[in-house]
């Protein structure tokens, strides 16, 4: 347990030594920093997704949550009375914070989007809305809609719930995809790194013989390609985490809509995530070449 | 330090020698002749564990070779300075580091700095010292690799026909120095071809002369 730890130690102080004994060029070389900088950039998007699914489930969560919109449907005569006593009922019901009509104009507004400014709205039966606003863990819709029931016929209560659960429920899903996309990406680069590494160990099997030959040990031949691969990794990663960061800063602001594809970018210490990436690569391959180097060298004895 | 105890092999048609029994005592100095293809090398691997008998028993400094992890072989080798036949070297190092490899790859860099000029100097590559090894010649390449196999001071020194590419004048350095570190108590073992390098040893250190030959190891006649 103590051979990996002072690989690491060996690793970190820079035993520059260590790698000197395998010829520097190849396409393996190429192929490592590639791999890792792609990857990289793609984990920088997939952590943007899964903190910005985040914020969205949070968000939709908390504002849907505490608003709810009590609709009454009556005839002229009744719509005046029926809303003042939805309004009563409301002030006595626990977990309701505030109740209020919505005034006319309030009603026009939202209904111009669809019929116009023109639209006569007091000569058409257009129900009126009460907005109720919540507090501590809002009120019991049930208990609530059968008292309406009960006292005001015409009411109808939107507490959001149908449709927000399927939203929040969207978001967290995606913000599960975006980890479950980072652990992919993790996996990938291991194996594309453990493929590297075989293959520069199988080209540099000569190397492996004189080593053998000197009385290199099997630590000491794997810390050589470990010490390589890894500092690769982590260049690579170092790239591709800066591409994929300056595409983030390159989308376009919209913060007034607030909507989800303007808000992919990162907020306030968010931005220091994407700066383990490199390191975890590192460690990524660190681990995957190590395994690759001792497994090969047992088989090539 | 390296006893071989009623050894054979065979690379699977035929067994190359059979039946030897060898210790290489310190201050030992052995020579090992015999016609091409007699399996001289062959025996030099089993002697520093590359190669496993495929009869008997092979022991290096007390341990039996089959019991040896590849990490043990690796720490006997700390002890075994070889010159292989086909001189092997890290091509993308110069000469210098190559020698140092030994030193380098046991974490004895403490020594290098002391040993390196020197050994260097001996075996007549200061000059070459920051070359490439593909840019040497043949004798330099096995004058190179005589450098490395001793820069350890190794307690056991085996050398498969390390004057093959060499003049006579550079052939008897190489000997002497042999001859200095068979002295200080390490045991040689030399495969050559070269009567002549073997009649100056003999003028020089009590030496054995053995010969492989018809799958035995004898002791070579007195025409030596
Ligand atoms: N790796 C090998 N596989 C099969 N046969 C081999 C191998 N190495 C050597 N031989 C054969 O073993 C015999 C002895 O070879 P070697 O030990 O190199 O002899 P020498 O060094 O005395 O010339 C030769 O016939 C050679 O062809
Ligand atoms: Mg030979």
């Amino acid at each position: 347990m103590s051979g990996w730890l002072t690989s690491v130690i060996a690793l970190v102080v820079g035993d520059r030594e260590a790698d000197r004994v395998v010829p520097p060029t190849g396409f393996t070389a190429t192929l490592t920093v590639f791999t890792s900088a792609a990857m990289a950039f793609l984990a920088v998007f997939a952590l943007a997704l899964s903190l910005a699914t985040d914020r969205l489930a949070d968000r939709w969560a908390a504002e849907l949550a505490r608003t709810s919109t009590l609709r009454i449907s009556a005839p002229a005569g009744q719509l005046g009375p029926q809303t003042e006593a939805a309004l009563r009922l409301l002030e006595t019901t626990p977990g309701v914070a505030s109740a209020r009509a919505l005034t006319t104009e309030e009603q026009r507004d939202l209904l111009t989007p669809w019929f116009g400014a023109e639209l006569p709205l007091e000569t058409l039966p257009i129900p009126q809305l009460i907005e109720i606003v919540e507090e501590g863990d809002g009120y019991d819709p049930t208990g609530l809609r059968a008292r309406l029931q009960a006292e005001v016929p015409g009411a109808v209560l939107d507490d959001h719930t149908r449709w927000r659960e399927p939203l929040v429920e969207a978001a967290s899903r995606l913000r599960g995809l975006g980890i479950v996309s980072l652990v992919l990406i993790g996996g990938a680069t291991a194996a594309m790194i453990t493929l590297a590494a075989q293959a520069a160990l199988a080209a540099n099997a000569q190397v492996i013989r004189v080593l053998r030959l000197v009385g290199a040990q099997d630590a000491y031949i794997a810390r050589a390609f470990v010490r390589r691969f890894t500092l690769r990794a982590m260049a690579g990663a170092a790239i591709g985490m800066l591409a994929g960061l300056l595409g983030i800063l390159l989308l376009p602001r919209a913060d007034i809509a607030g909507g989800f594809l303007t808000g992919l970018g990162f907020r306030g210490t968010g931005w220091l995530l994407p700066l383990l990436i490199p390191p975890l690569a590192g460690v990524v391959a660190f681990f995957a070449t190590r395994s690759a180097a001792l497994r090969s060298l047992k088989e090539q004895s | 330090m390296i006893e071989l105890r009623d050894v054979a092999y065979t690379y699977g048609r035929g067994e190359l020698f059979a039946g030897i029994n060898l210790t290489l005592a310190p201050g030992s100095f052995h020579f090992l002749t015999g016609p091409s293809g007699a399996g001289k090398t062959t025996f030099l691997k089993l002697c520093y564990g590359e190669l496993i008998s495929t009869h008997g028993t092979v022991s290096l400094f007390g341990k039996d070779v089959r019991d040896m992890t590849r990490d043990d072989v690796a720490l006997s080798r700390r002890r075994i300075g070889v010159v292989h036949q086909d001189c092997q070297f890290l091509d993308h190092l110069p000469v210098s580091e190559n020698v140092a490899l030994p030193l380098t790859a046991s974490g004895r860099h403490a020594e290098i700095e002391p040993n390196l000029s020197d050994l260097l100097g001996w075996v007549g590559l200061s000059g070459q010292a920051a070359q490439r090894p593909p840019q040497l010649s043949g004798g330099e390449r096995q004058r190179a690799a005589l450098a490395r196999a001793v820069i350890t001071s190794p307690d056991v020194i085996i050398a498969d026909e390390p004057t093959g590419n060499i003049d006579w004048e550079m052939s008897q350095r190489l000997l002497t120095l042999l001859v200095e570190l068979n002295r200080m108590g390490k045991a040689v073992m030399v495969a050559t071809h070269d009567l002549n390098l073997i009649r100056a040893a003999k003028a020089q250190v009590q030496a054995r002369v053995l010969r492989l030959k018809d799958r035995q190891l004898q002791a070579a006649g007195a025409d030596l």
